[in-house]
């Protein structure tokens, strides 16, 4: 394919019109022995011959059905979000620097800080992070500044691919980073808060629900938290808080996530967003684009990016984030997901997710040589973990011959993680399981999945 | 221009007023003009020991931010907590209702280094 | 005027809805429960499809016009990346899939790494990286990881002045300390100036080449000598590499890490803001460092190897946006060896075809020769208290997006035009007769027609100081 404008009746004029001989006369500037001799690299394809090409490549992956979470989710996509997102007027736009230009970008970023207010239960929302992963460190970092301390708790039941992002990006920073245990129910255990919070402490990160799919008690973990004038930085699913407690009702300073829930699709895990709201008292502290209204000369209501002085484009190495670039185009996904379920809608599909996930929850802990990890009391939203006498891995392979992607193998999944220095405490979990049920799954699957759970 | 007689003042445009062993510090009206519409402003906390030419707050517009720095060593022992909510103040009036902070300093010999008014119109004019 | 979705919200049925054939009974302890109303809104389908498609309408884009932002690379975003990217054999895959069900996957990210090294002239890629920004923190980790590892303390970063802003913010992030460099009018590094902030404790340069004034570093073997000689790296931030490729590699000129933006050279959608994709690539002493994990090749079959004890660790949960890595796959594929020269000899003529239409009407700090882009500097034709955010904003009435402003900072009232090869000479011509007219004409004649700017647009200049002092960031 040709994409370029090239044609040898304008190349012709443009050269005289600059006065040079040929193109190469403009490359002059650099030096001969630099030059670059012909690539090697193949192409030259037209569309059909790259459809074709790349419909072979795409055949070497399985599409699966999947009991698989730990970060990226299997859900429904409403037909609308598909064809928003797919409209080139967002699509092919910049970030909105031209305000009076760029007013359909700037509502919809508007409008999705509403909805995630909204949902968080708290005061100020950003225009979106990378991701989930990205979107905590961000928050270690904004605790880190304002509280001026310089101690970060973290929950060990946070997602260890989360827990390596911030300890990555603290790495050069003066911070410390401090693990809380987890307890043999599954939750972040209060007594290493309590042991470790101090007056250094610049902020408390849990997750709900956490890696382990276990609903935390935030409620109690916040109150602890800000005994020390810490901040409290909870990391939820979005969309569990159709059900769940919000950040906001439990006091959270500042809630962060991953947004691929609302309206992403997978695709190995990215593309997708982070999210980040926080009380009003933190908004000129934020990291990020933030999109704010105003008037235009005739009164007329607009949107523009605002408290810019934060960013790094003005403030350079003073900047509250090096962020630019962020996952503008998943946020609006995020923001048409968000739009049309109404109250009623949005409770319903995480009670669905819950209800179902409980199905296959007690259907599968009853079944013999299976049983849950945590003792049978733990509330949870759409995963769970479950500890099993069998043959894991063959459990697993039996289940892709079926095109079910199994759950997780939590201790060959920290093995291959534990390179990346994890908290001790993962890694006692030999024989167990993390499944993940979604609204996406129907009761025959499920039921499927318990047969041949049964059989191996 | 407004450039009053009875206050000392720095090159990077904070004007101090001396009284006893305390200064009180603001920016200049030539400083609130080049930095236009002031819509944000951070200051120091109290209490906070400030050394000569320390940035210590920050002034912002739309498109840009400015530190300002302190012209003396010492103490902060005083804010204008009211130009957090209303920093247009400091725009309309930066020699007065727009001040920034008061800092007690230590040592009276830092006060020779500042800019007379003379020196300060001929660095801007 | 377009109503928000609050306003909208009727008693109607909302468009989504979902049914359960398991019987919804969740359990959830009262403790546990929200009380907080979610306060969603209440829309049908009919009514959000007009609502998001009438604000659609109310961006600029490239698909609807000429967006020469300078720096950006605004080039065509070709429409079979996108089909490709939707596969459901590509978009439904999990990313904790056992690696022998996603090969194609690992395929399309191992051949993009080794075609980006050919491009680039560095030895290994990493894709993990979501942005440029992202890229450049996870390149000055491991400069920091680097020195850890050979045992030197250098705790300090030069960037120059002219640099994007994300370069200092970054090193900043990454517990650098920053020393500025300032560079000459047309932007380029002056070797002798360099020496003399080039300390033991430098630990890397960040150049932009071509730099952010549009010019090639013509002093880049002397500069490399010096850094090196050092004991110093230089990091090629490629934000304009599409000026140079098949051209020049960085690798070539002494680069030891970079970062790509695979949304401006590879013609990834920039999506309103994003997702991108920065990948890092860096000679072979710093292999060891890069993200994990990395993708090998053995035997007949892709892997992912964790087990690498240097490495910074993780910069990203998964393996970067993938859609975007494997949208650039495509371009690349699209184009071969031949196609991404001509991509940046396009993009030069291009450039220099409307600088030379420019210089001699408005001054260009640079010079009259340029790489893919150039800075005009037209504050001196300016009279009645025009400024360069009028023109801008005049831009807009003409049904243009408006260039980079005030970037690089070193040029007052700068104007950045970035035109990319995928602009036709028609094209071209227009916006330099409308931009002239603009900046010579009305803005001596009929200033108030700046001042009031824009007028054809959905909404009038807004008021960013009110937006600021008074922060509406939700609605009501």
């Amino acid at each position: 394919m040709n994409y370029t404008s090239e044609n040898q009746k304008d190349r012709k004029e443009m050269i005289n019109v600059i006065g040079v001989d040929d193109i190469n006369e403009l490359f002059d500037v650099i030096p001969k022995d630099l030059r670059a001799k012909e690539l090697n690299i193949t192409g030259g394809k037209t569309e059909q011959e790259l459809l074709s090409y790349f419909s072979d490549i795409a055949s070497k992956n399985k599409v699966l059905t999947s009991f698989r979470g730990a970060g990226v989710y299997d859900h429904f996509i409403p037909s609308l979000v598909g064809e928003v997102v797919g409209r080139s007027e967002f699509w092919t736009a910049y970030t909105p620097y031209q305000a009076e230009a760029s007013q359909g970008t700037l509502q919809a970023i508007f409008e999705y800080q509403s909805l995630i207010c909204a949902l968080t239960g708290l005061d100020t929302s950003n225009a979106s992070l990378y991701d989930g992963a990205t979107a905590i460190a961000e928050a270690a970092l904004l605790a880190l500044r304002v509280s001026r301390k310089s101690k970060i708790l973290i929950s060990s039941a946070l997602h260890p691919e989360y827990i390596q992002v911030v300890k990555t990006y603290l790495e050069n920073s003066k911070a410390k980073l401090v693990f809380l245990d987890v307890s043999l129910d599954g939750m972040t255990e209060k007594k290493t808060l309590d042991a470790n919070l101090d007056e250094d402490t610049a902020g408390v990160i849990i997750q709900s629900p956490n890696y382990f799919g276990v609903i935390e008690d935030m409620q109690t973990m916040s109150v602890v938290t800000k005994r020390a004038s810490s901040l409290f930085v909870a990391v939820v699913n979005p969309l569990s808080l159709g059900v769940f407690k919000a950040p906001g009702e439990y006091n959270a300073d500042i809630a962060v996530g991953e947004g691929q829930v609302l309206g992403s699709s997978m695709s190995m895990g990215g593309m997708t967003f982070g999210f980040m709201a926080v009380r009003k008292a933190l908004e000129w502290k934020i990291p990020g684009r933030i999109v704010g209204q105003t008037t235009d000369k005739r009164g007329n209501r607009g949107f523009v990016l605002t408290l810019q002085s934060r960013e790094q484009h003005i403030r350079r190495e003073k900047a509250t984030s090096n962020i630019c670039t962020n996952a503008s185009l998943n946020a609006l996904a995020g923001c048409v997901f968000l739009s049309g379920w109404g109250d009623y809608g949005f409770k319903k599909l995480a009670e669905i997710n819950i209800s179902k996930a409980r199905y296959a929850y007690d259907r599968i802990k009853s079944l013999k040589g299976f049983k849950s990890k945590f003792g049978g009391n733990e509330v949870f939203f759409n995963e769970f973990v479950i500890e099993t006498e069998k043959d894991v891995n063959k459990i697993n392979e039996v289940l892709l011959k079926n095109s079910i992607l199994g759950p997780l193998d939590l201790s060959t999944h920290h093995c291959t993680l534990a390179s990346l220095g994890l908290p001790e405490v993962l890694k006692n979990f030999k024989n167990c399981f993390l499944f993940c049920v979604t609204e996406q799954r129907t009761k025959s699957e499920i039921d499927k999945l318990v047969e041949i759970l049964s059989k191996v | 221009m407004n450039i009053p007689d009875n206050l000392k003042y720095t090159k990077t445009h904070e004007w101090v007023k001396i009284d006893c062993n305390k200064a009180k510090v603001g920016i200049t009206d030539f400083a609130q003009h080049e930095i236009t519409d002031i819509v944000h402003i951070e200051l120091p906390e109290i209490g906070k020991r400030v050394k000569k030419e320390q940035p210590i707050a920050v002034i912002e517009s739309v498109k840009s931010a400015f530190d300002i720095y302190t012209p003396l060593s010492g103490k902060i022992i005083d804010v204008n907590d009211n130009i957090i909510e209303t920093p247009e103040v400091v725009n309309k009036s930066p020699y007065g209702d727009g001040y920034l902070f008061t800092v007690e300093f230590d040592d009276e010999k830092e006060i020779g280094s500042l800019l007379s008014v003379d020196d300060y119109k001929k660095l801007i004019l | 005027m377009e109503k928000l979705l609050n306003e909208l919200s009727t008693e109607c049925c909302p468009a989504y809805s979902l049914d359960s054939d398991i019987e919804i009974n969740p359990q959830v302890p009262e403790s546990l429960k929200r009380n907080l109303s979610l306060d969603l809104p209440n829309i049908s389908e009919n009514d959000l499809l007009r609502h998001f498609t009438n604000l659609s309408r109310k961006n600029y884009a490239l698909s609807t016009t000429f967006y020469p932002l300078g720096s950006c690379t605004m080039k065509y975003n070709p429409l079979v990346n996108e089909r490709i990217a939707k596969f459901d054999n590509f978009a439904k895959l999990h990313p904790y899939q056992d690696s022998k069900t996603v090969q194609g996957v690992l395929e399309v990210m191992y051949n993009l790494e080794k075609d980006l090294c050919e491009i680039s002239g560095m030895d290994c890629f990493s894709l993990q990286q979501a942005a440029g920004a992202h890229g450049e923190f996870s390149s000055l980790l491991i400069i920091a990881k680097y020195f850890k590892s050979i045992k030197q303390k250098r705790a300090k970063i030069i960037v120059p002045d002219s640099a994007h802003g994300t370069n200092p913010a970054s090193a900043a992030l990454a517990g650098f300390d920053i020393v500025p460099l300032k560079s000459e009018s047309d932007g380029s590094i002056l070797p002798e100036k360099l020496k003399e902030i080039l300390t033991p404790e430098i630990a890397a340069i960040m150049l932009t080449v071509p730099n952010t004034l549009g010019t090639f570093e013509k002093n880049i073997p002397e500069i490399s000598k010096i850094v090196h000689g050092n004991g110093s790296l230089l990091y090629y931030d490629g934000a304009n590499l599409n000026a140079v490729m098949g051209v020049v590699k960085p690798g070539d000129m002494g680069f030891d890490i970079m970062h790509i933006n695979l949304h401006k050279t590879f013609s990834t959608p920039h999506g309103g803001g994003g997702p991108g994709s920065g990948p890092i690539g860096v000679k072979a002493f710093l292999e060891p460092f890069l993200p994990l994990p990395r993708i090998e090749s053995k035997g007949n079959e892709f892997i992912l190897n964790y087990e690498k004890q240097e490495s910074i660790g993780k910069l990203k949960a998964f393996f970067g946006n993938f859609p975007v890595i494997l949208k650039a796959y495509v371009y690349i594929k699209s184009l071969g060896a031949k196609g991404l020269k001509n991509v940046s000899e396009q993009a030069v003529l291009n450039a220099n075809y409307m600088l030379s239409r420019f210089k001699d009407k408005i001054n260009v700090p640079a010079g009259g020769r340029c790489m893919h882009e150039f800075v005009l500097a037209p504050k001196k034709l300016f009279k009645n208290a025009v400024r360069t955010l009028d023109v801008a904003k005049r831009l807009l009435d003409y049904g243009y997006y408006a260039p980079t402003v005030y970037f690089p900072l070193i040029v007052e009232e700068a104007i950045m035009i970035e035109p990319t090869e995928t602009e036709s000479k028609k094209t071209l011509d227009a916006f330099v007769d409308t931009l002239i007219k603009i900046i010579l004409e009305e803005a001596s004649l009929e200033p108030q027609k700046l001042k009031d700017a824009p007028v054809n647009t959905f909404v009038g200049r807004l008021n960013e100081v009110e937006a600021a002092r008074n922060p509406i960031l939700k609605w009501k």
